[in-house]
């Protein structure tokens, strides 16, 4: 039997990173989604939900055409790094964190929103500056909104198929994810690894969710009649 | 005294709040006027919180908003306590960290931290958080984290009016004291009259925006033509009077004031003390000639200065003179009649009960 321990070494990898991009993408962008009263932020929220509704294939495929080291985008980091960005960890990276967007900045704006002006505006009478506000109160009182987007968007890049197929194909070491090399073990009928990888990363999977609730549960204050 | 120049222009809604004034804060205004008058919207323009088009506000010698030159300072750099009706407290902090908060940002001289915690009994509530508290637990933290923030006016919302009203009783006093002790100048919106009375030395009331009455609060409330001071309920004068004596065994207190005498009942005062007394219009009747053989001792010679005769109710409001001081009388129109009561009348004022408004 043979275990691709790099394949989850890279998922794992893959996954962290776009939780750290993610997070520090979608903070501004959500506090925005939930401040903003202009009439063109149901465009902007529809535009950052695509992912939830479109097919990976669809998602990978425009990702793809954007990522090829012939024009656009591809061509201006090929220029930069000399490495293509199709069927490259980068991309991948990339591609995860377009994908994974609307899982961190609903959460997290959600958030937002339920911290409420009051609180803030308090805030303000009492000396706080706009950043001050933000970091000490708003910040503080979205930590569950965060949580919510980090494991989300961890959950959502480990279970990622179709884009990772479209735009990184099976490169070990470099784009072979563990869903990757499972669908590979199915295909070649290698069923023993299959078994074995399919079990932990469904162990793996369910041991950061049962951490991540039950610290959920100890950061939990009640909000509502916090006044 | 501190000076508080107010010059606003917002459009709110159907009407406008349109109000210029030279305030003189001396310890606390109360601002009075039905819901939807403007008062809040007020107190959150001072504050910075709400921005308008038009206006200037100067506040001692500094400008925190001036339209036409392009000043507007924002709220935290505004040195403003404000108190809001739901309290606002940090959830996500103890008691202990909500004034913390605001005394790491506090500018200039800071208030005695021990001092704002006796004065406002939150000795055992320090460690709890927001959540754990009551609602008249909540607005005394917020009521001394506002002070934490060591401010130069005090901004208060409607502090005693929250959904759950029993702590109204159980918060005054504490305001009082919170008053008293560090003498901020204050701005106290209200809807009703009861907690001004107890509490503030003017009154400017708000009506549709626009700045109705500005006073003291004996002059605001000798306006019969008033009617956010004329309610069944609210009708009512101040007297400032001097306690002369008191008797233990018939448990009367005695005051004095404009050479006249009264006897009183249910006071907590010692001889010697300034206090200002609140009468009721309907617990004040009138006599032509002085009543002998009558249970009320208090029968005051007055003179009827002012007249209103509301024909749309039974009542008619009389403002009669005593003692320098103005009260207000409130009879029925029947009985205005058929005494022929008429203004520079000389009448005795018949008055059943007061109470004190303030130490």
């Amino acid at each position: 039997m043979n275990i691709d321990w790099q394949a989850f070494l890279l998922t794992t990898q893959l996954a962290g990173l776009t939780v750290v991009i993610l997070l520090l993408v979608a903070t501004p962008l959500a506090w925005w989604l939930a401040h903003s009263r202009r009439a063109w932020v149901g465009w902007v929220e529809a535009l950052v939900a695509l992912p939830l509704v479109l097919p990976p294939t669809v998602m990978g495929f425009y990702l793809l055409l954007l990522f090829a080291p012939d024009s656009g985008p591809g061509a201006w980091w090929f220029s930069l790094t000399g490495e293509p960005l199709n069927f490259s960890f980068t991309g991948l990276v990339i591609a995860s964190a377009i994908y994974s967007l609307p899982f961190a900045t609903q959460p997290i704006q959600g958030a937002f929103s339920s911290v409420g002006e009051g609180v803030l505006e308090a805030g303000a009478t009492l000396g706080a500056s706009p950043l001050d506000r933000f970091f000490r109160l708003a910040l503080p009182l979205s930590r569950r909104g965060y949580l919510t987007a980090a494991v989300l968007v961890f959950a959502h890049t480990l279970g990622e198929f179709g884009v990772v197929l479209m735009i990184g194909g099976n490169i070990p070491g470099e784009t072979r994810v563990v869903s990757v090399a499972l669908y590979e073990a199915v295909e070649t009928l290698n069923y023993g690894s299959a078994h074995t990888m399919a079990a932990i990363l469904m162990g793996f999977s369910f041991v950061v969710l049962l951490t991540v609730y039950g610290l959920n549960r100890r950061f939990a204050f009640r909000l509502g009649s916090g006044g | 005294m501190t000076r508080l120049r107010i010059d606003l222009e917002k459009p709110l809604g159907d009407f406008s709040l349109k109000i210029s004034e030279e305030l003189n804060i001396d310890t606390v205004l109360g601002v009075l006027g039905h819901n939807g008058a403007g008062k809040t919207t007020l107190l959150r323009l001072l504050a910075g919180l709400d921005r308008t088009e038009r206006g200037v506000i100067e506040f001692g010698g500094s400008a925190w908003l001036d339209t036409s030159h392009s000043i507007f300072v924002p709220p935290h750099k505004r040195r403003i306590g404000m108190v809001f009706q739901d309290a606002r407290l940090f959830p996500h902090l103890t008691v202990a960290g909500n004034l913390n908060f605001a005394a790491n940002r506090a500018v200039g001289q800071l208030l005695p931290r021990a001092e704002v915690i006796k004065t406002l009994g939150l000795e055992g509530l320090l460690a709890r958080r927001p959540a754990g508290l009551s609602g008249g637990e909540r607005q005394r933290v917020a009521l001394a984290r506002a002070l934490m923030s060591g401010p130069q006016l005090l901004l208060l919302d409607e502090p005693l009016s929250a959904a759950d009203m029993g702590y109204r009783v159980e918060l005054l006093p504490y305001l009082r004291q919170v008053i008293d002790r560090f003498k901020i100048p204050t701005l106290y919106v209200a809807h009703t009259l009861d907690e001004l009375t107890q509490l503030a030395d003017q009154l400017l009331v708000l009506r549709g925006g626009s700045c109705a009455a500005l006073g003291s609060v004996t002059e605001v409330l000798a306006q019969l033509d008033l009617p956010e001071v004329a309610g069944r309920e609210a009708a009512s004068s101040m007297i400032t009077a001097q306690v002369t004596a008191h008797d233990p065994d018939y448990q009367l207190t005695s005051l004095a004031f404009g050479g006249q005498s009264l006897s009183l009942s249910g006071l907590v005062a010692s001889p010697g003390d300034k206090v200002r007394i609140r009468v009721f219009a309907t617990d004040i009747a009138i006599a032509l000639e002085k009543p002998e053989a009558i249970s009320i001792r208090n029968v005051l010679p007055a003179v009827v200065s002012e007249i209103r005769i509301d024909t749309l109710s039974p009542f008619a409001d009389v403002l009669i003179a005593v003692g320098g001081q103005s009260l207000r009388v409130r009879m029925t129109r029947a009985s205005l009649n058929e005494l022929k009561i008429t203004t520079s009348q000389q009448v005795f004022a018949l008055l059943k009960t007061a109470s004190l408004a303030s130490g």
